[in-house]
């Protein structure tokens, strides 16, 4: 039953995180977990490595934020946000989002919130090192309108 | 003193990380738009990257509209659209 983030050069192993979300918890019935990972191809572009740069101190408020609000949201039993800067290369993992709940509907629900809500609001940014050169990511339209899903009425 | 921090690639197309504007010239920057006159005023190459409708603000952690006040001791980062995860 905890709730937290951490912005980190380090890789963070997928085992671990699992066992501490769910560390005496009888009552975690569901666990959802998503892994980003850097990949070749990026909009057409041979990506040989990333760069990701954040904004200390904002970058972990946001989120905070995000993991605050999808706490009110759903009923959940705890949350991890873990997300990596630095240099990464291909195959690397970049981000980790996991949650347990009683039910798979709220886990389901709110990992994909908070990956929808990350990538449109956590300010992160990404350099791709390619074939052509570095190139600057560009933000995707599909994320926008995936996280405009979330909006309450 | 107001600190002005620029990030990822607008950082390199301004060619630098973070200026301060001194208290003296705080009547010159009470808003973000305001701000934004007067960096462009003191760096006219820096227009373009400035007149970016796609940059986001933020005032001490906390994303910003361009009508915001700006005080003394505020944190202002000014930044490109977000692409982590």
């Amino acid at each position: 039953m905890s709730f937290s983030i951490d912005v980190q050069y380090e890789d963070f192993n997928v085992g671990d995180e699992y066992t501490q979300l769910v560390a005496g918890d009888k009552n975690a019935g569901a666990v959802v977990f998503f892994v980003g990972r850097v990949r070749e191809m990026n909009q057409a572009r041979a990506v040989t490595g990333l760069s990701l740069e954040h904004y200390p101190g904002m970058t972990e408020k946001v989120l905070d934020d995000i993991l605050a609000t999808a706490k009110q949201r759903w009923d959940l039993n705890s949350a991890r946000i873990v997300h990596r800067v630095g240099q990464l290369y291909l195959s690397d993992q970049i981000v980790f989002v996991g949650v347990s709940s009683k039910h798979r509907e709220d886990a389901f629900e709110a990992a994909e919130f908070l990956m929808d809500f990350l990538k449109t609001r956590a300010p992160f940014w990404k350099k791709e090192t390619t074939l052509q050169g570095d190139v600057w990511v560009g933000e995707n339209q599909k994320d926008e309108i995936a996280a405009k899903r979330w909006q309450e009425s | 003193m107001i600190r002005v921090l620029f990030l990822a690639q607008l950082r390199e197309q301004v060619g630098t990380a973070e200026i301060q504007i001194p208290t003296a010239d705080l009547d010159a920057v009470k808003t973000i738009a305001a701000l934004k006159d007067y960096l462009v005023n003191k760096n006219p190459a820096w227009e373009p990257h400035l007149a970016n409708s796609k940059l986001l603000v933020a005032i001490n952690h906390e994303y910003a509209r361009t009508e915001v006040a700006i005080k003394d001791g505020d944190e202002i980062a000014f930044f490109p659209p977000v692409t982590g995860g």
